[in-house]
């Protein structure tokens, strides 16, 4: 006679039998999701089945926030976790703590052209809103694993090409369900601090799934929010993610990001000797204008030289005289003459000429006014007469005016 | 035009140099300029130029980590 089991006895024995068998404590179940309930806990409860078969599974909260994608009923799924059994209703399920969509890469293919979808809808990926990179950048920050290829390939490149600069790097996890979360931070923490000048984004080649978390929509949004710019370097040259899209600059691959976003030293060496012989030819330049300048104002001296000048009056003169010829005697003379009138009628006019003939000015001693008018001079009036010889002291003993003259018959 | 007040030459970073040697070419060239003042270009222009290429010949890549608190680390 065997033992009698309780029920709880029996539950948990299977339970201990089925969590020490290696194989149902890690295993991947493909199948199709049925019966999908998210539970306000935030638990996912769901059924996996194929044509003949199903099985249960729950996906605890803490598993559920990580994952990419939220199953739907119908979807074809790969699901990972642990076989146990769930004693209360003697029921085994998987215990999931992954979820993959099985079609692989074409579920992912329109996911990923969803989202694209959306962020060139709202245009992020607008070409107005790229931004040129720094033409020296002395920090560059670097968004990546630190442990993986990426880095050293961006190290040995940015070592030949610009080692003036200083590498900022901002380690991230770049893949599994943590890596979006992680990258945002990353990038956060180069902007927060304002760490760098330009912003690589990177991770070296891997599967559509590898490069995920560079497709993700939070992330691509973290991108698009830096203030530094930023160059996107993910997997190879062929892989085309969402952060491709919406960095400044799209490079095909790590490396290649490091390139894009610096000057080649060797290049800037051939400037700067470059520029060092425009110096000295600007130089040269600089005296032969000046020798040349001198050389001009020397000629337009000698050009304006009074010398000179005069010595083509002269001879203007010399051409002049010989054609007016005997003209010039009668012209002279004609002048001559005019000028003898004028000097006649300026004699006339002059008031010494007219003293001289024995007309006298008459002013006002107290105020030298010239009196024209009988009226200015009344009775008493002390007056100054000038002749041609000197002066006269007078005073008015009557004064007429010629209307009186006119009326009095002489 | 007085150079005298510029960073002495060890702590002016390759771009400024770079950018200050292209301006005093610039200059230059205009031949807006007497000749002391030409003189006094180029000599500068020239030590800017001598200071880039010492920055490149002596340049080494540094490598640092940005921390949580924004603080750097080697």
């Amino acid at each position: 006679m065997s033992d009698i089991f309780s029920v709880e006895g029996i539950n948990a024995y299977i339970r201990n039998l089925l969590e020490h068998d290696a194989p149902l404590q890690d295993i991947w179940v493909r199948g199709e999701v049925s019966n999908m309930k998210r539970a306000a806990s935030g638990h996912w409860y769901f059924t996996i089945k194929d044509s003949r078969s199903q099985l249960k599974c729950v996906m605890f909260r803490s598993h559920a926030e990580r994952q990419h994608i939220q199953p739907n009923d119908g979807e074809a799924v790969r699901v990972h976790g642990k076989i146990s059994v769930y004693e209360q209703r003697g029921e085994y399920q998987l215990y999931a703590d992954e979820l993959q969509l099985a079609g692989g890469i074409g579920d992912l293919y329109q996911r990923f052209e969803a989202v694209k979808r959306q962020l060139e809808a709202e245009g992020l990926f607008d070409r107005e809103r790229k931004r040129p990179l720094p033409e020296f950048p002395l920090r560059i920050g670097v968004v990546t694993s630190p442990d993986a290829a990426a880095f050293r390939d961006i190290q040995n490149v940015l070592t030949r090409r610009f080692p003036l600069a200083t590498v900022i790097l901002s380690p991230t996890l770049v893949q599994g369900n943590d890596a979006p979360t992680s990258i945002i931070k990353a990038i956060q923490r180069l902007n927060q601090f304002q760490a760098a000048d330009v912003m690589l984004i990177s991770r070296g080649g891997g599967s559509i799934e590898d490069l995920w978390a560079f497709n993700d929509e939070q992330v691509a949004r973290t991108i698009a929010m830096s203030v530094i710019p930023t160059v996107s370097g993910v997997g190879h040259e062929t892989d085309f993610t969402i952060a491709d899209f919406i960095a400044d600059v799209r490079a095909p691959t790590p490396s290649a990001a490091a390139e894009l976003a610096t000057p080649n030293i060797a290049d800037l060496k051939i400037d700067i000797d470059y520029l060092a012989g425009e110096l000295s030819n600007q130089l040269k330049k600089s005296f032969a204008d000046k020798t040349a300048l001198l050389e001009n104002a020397n000629q337009t001296l000698r050009h304006t030289s009074p010398e000179r000048t005069l010595h083509e009056y002269r001879q203007r003169i010399d051409d002049i005289s010989e054609r007016i010829g005997n003209q010039q005697g009668r012209f002279l003379s004609l002048l001559r003459e005019r000028l003898a009138g004028q000097m006649k009628a300026l004699h006339a006019a002059n008031p010494d000429a007219l003293l001289q003939r024995g007309y006298a000015i008459v002013t006002s001693s107290d105020d030298g006014k010239i009196i024209t008018d009988v009226a200015d001079a009344p009775t008493g009036t002390r007056l100054t007469i000038r002749l041609k010889s000197g002066e006269l002291k007078a005073r008015t003993e009557d004064a007429q005016s010629h209307e009186q003259y006119k009326r009095t018959p002489f | 035009m007085s150079n005298t007040n510029e960073l002495p030459f060890d702590e002016l970073s390759f771009e400024a140099a770079y950018t200050e040697l292209q301006a005093v070419i610039e200059k230059l060239e205009s031949g807006e300029l007497s000749l002391d003042e030409s003189v006094n270009l180029y000599e500068r222009g020239r030590l800017l130029s001598l200071h880039c290429q010492s920055l490149l010949d002596n340049a080494e890549l540094r490598i640092k980590q940005v921390n949580q608190d924004g603080s750097l680390s080697d």
